[in-house]
């Protein structure tokens, strides 16, 4: 049977609290506001997408909530407190180890825990079918095209079955036709392990497609404007991108994204 | 019709061209420098006895080779403690380097305190700190060993270091978001990521052990026995045996191409699954 965390995703609304960004600012240098006034309630099940323009502090809240800095004002709360290994974290770059081959790749977060390889090795395995990689284990990366790399750090992202999977613009450095690819498929790896992820986007169409709820930021300072909920049913499919409801909500938050950085809508 | 004739009717002139070159590329790459080095050679033997040169001014190929078979027992146990010294110089240079780097990269105010140190012994010509050696150090291998590893740990010392800080960025952020340990990270990210760095400096580091054992003979010498290389060389001059100074000259320039062939076998060896430099290179 399947080793990696299988969760039912619950309809909005009826879903659990799995954190809370309460107040949250952070000032670099003393000077630059990156962030100002974050609150955000996070569910188990969500795939929320913080959509703005640079600058408008997104990044900024994803390494806030990764722990990689501390905020200057406010807290972040995890329901139940937070653990080593709730985290899943893909950056924009694939960031693989060139030196290591693509199950020892997929193997490093257990590895930082002290799990010996054969403890894990099925469900190393079973994170490289998920991202339809299983024949890819002993290639080294600089073997692989940018998409395949990119379904490499997916895998070891959602290897270890985390409570949350950050993803900072991982699409958006590779070409349109396999960004829907990858789209697709991680929202087809979502219905079959529900996991929950946090997405941060430059892109209005692609928040669409894959979130249903995307948080608008704007810049100067950073904060966040307007909570949009994408009520379009998943699964979400390739037609999907041309229905109309698909067009109505990419509008709304179109306007929204217009309003935020002070454009007539 | 085969497919082997579909694919070669497709081939246009340039790409037959590219081909050839390729291939003329690939045999050129060894034939040219051993036909310039037999070149040289014959045109060297030429010249000594088209001239009648005397063999104590410049000896023929010929000559120095006799005298390299004649003297086969001196000068071979002077190339084996030539050998030893620089082997064993790089062998510390290594491990000294190795450690002192990681070091420097744990402790910023190590760093800080022994950086100077290092880099005071590596610009102070190691002519000028002999002398100092052979009145401290008694031991003759020792004095000699010292002198070699003082020229030969700084390349190793400082591309390590180098190599220790260039871990990317976002896998620096992925080990601090997974918990990873100092131990775990030193192992796993940064080592790795420093091996191109270490191998470059091993490189360069193979070539000084050797100047830096024949030059450190040259200044404290040995004292007779178990002498290496440059002192055969000294020897002869006074002797003025001109061809047992040129089958020395021989026999160190061979250990020094030797050096090199091997570290940067073993560099590719380490590199070829990886590293874009060896992949260049190994194909």
């Amino acid at each position: 049977m399947t080793e990696l965390a299988h969760r039912s995703i619950r309809p909005l609304g009826s879903r659990r609290k799995l954190l809370e960004m309460q107040g949250i600012a952070k000032v670099f240098n003393g000077t630059v506001t990156a962030l100002q006034g974050m609150n955000l309630d996070l569910n188990e099940g969500d795939f929320l997408s913080l959509l703005g323009p640079s600058g408008c502090g997104k990044s900024t809240a994803l390494r806030l909530i990764a722990g990689l800095m501390q905020p200057t004002q406010g807290r972040i709360l995890w329901s139940g407190g937070q653990q080593k290994g709730d985290l899943g974290v893909v950056f924009q770059e694939p960031t693989l180890m060139p030196w290591a081959t693509v199950a020892q790749n997929v193997y490093l977060p257990f590895r930082l825990r002290g799990q010996g390889y054969d403890a894990v090795r099925s469900r190393v395995a079973e994170a490289l079918d998920l991202v339809g990689l299983a024949n890819f284990h002993d290639a080294y990366p600089r073997e692989l095209s940018g998409g395949i790399k990119m379904r490499v750090s997916i895998a070891r992202a959602l290897v270890t079955g985390p409570r949350l999977i950050l993803m900072d613009e991982p699409f958006a450095a590779l070409d349109e036709i396999t960004r829907q690819k990858l789209n697709n498929d991680l929202l087809a790896m979502r219905e079959k392990i529900g996991c929950t992820v946090i997405f941060v986007t430059h892109s209005v169409f692609e928040s669409v497609f894959l979130s249903d709820r995307i948080v608008v930021m704007a810049p100067r300072p950073g904060r966040v404007v307007q909570e949009i909920q994408v009520d379009a049913p998943y699964p979400r499919t390739m037609e999907s991108r041309t229905s109309a409801a698909y067009a109505a909500h990419a509008q709304v938050v179109s306007d929204a994204l217009a309003q935020a950085m002070g454009e007539p809508a | 019709m085969t497919l082997a004739d579909d694919r070669a009717a497709v081939w246009d002139a340039e790409e037959r061209a590219r081909a050839r070159a390729a291939r003329v590329e690939a045999v050129a790459r060894w034939l040219v420098p051993i036909a310039v080095v037999f070149a040289t050679l014959g045109l060297w033997q030429w010249f000594v006895i088209a001239n009648e040169v005397p063999h104590y001014i410049l000896p023929s190929p010929v000559r120095v080779w006799q005298q390299l078979v004649e003297d086969r027992a001196i000068l071979g146990d002077a190339l084996l403690v030539t050998l030893r010294i620089t082997l064993m110089a790089l062998a510390v240079a290594v491990i000294g380097g190795v450690l002192l780097a990681i070091i420097f990269d744990q402790s910023r105010f190590a760093e800080l305190v022994f950086y100077p140190y290092a880099v005071i012994l590596q610009v102070t010509p190691i002519v000028s700190i002999a002398p100092l050696i052979f009145i401290y150090v008694k031991e003759p291998t020792a004095r000699v060993l010292i002198c070699a590893w003082i020229v030969a740990f700084f390349p190793i010392l400082s591309n390590t270091t180098l190599g220790l800080k260039s871990t990317d960025h976002n896998l620096r952020d992925l080990f601090s978001i997974y918990g990873a340990s100092r131990v775990q990270r030193l192992l796993f990210l940064q080592l790795p990521s420093a091996m191109p760095y270490f191998l470059g400096g091993l490189r360069i580091a193979g070539g000084l052990a050797l100047i830096g054992a024949i030059v450190a003979e040259y200044v404290v010498g040995t004292g007779g026995a178990g002498s290496g290389l440059a002192f055969r060389i000294l020897e002869a001059s006074y002797r003025l045996n001109i061809p047992r100074m040129f089958a020395a000259l021989a026999l160190i320039a061979v250990v020094g191409v030797a050096i090199f062939v091997l570290t940067s076998f073993v560099s590719w060896l380490m590199l070829r699954k990886w590293h874009e430099s060896a992949m260049r290179g190994g194909q």
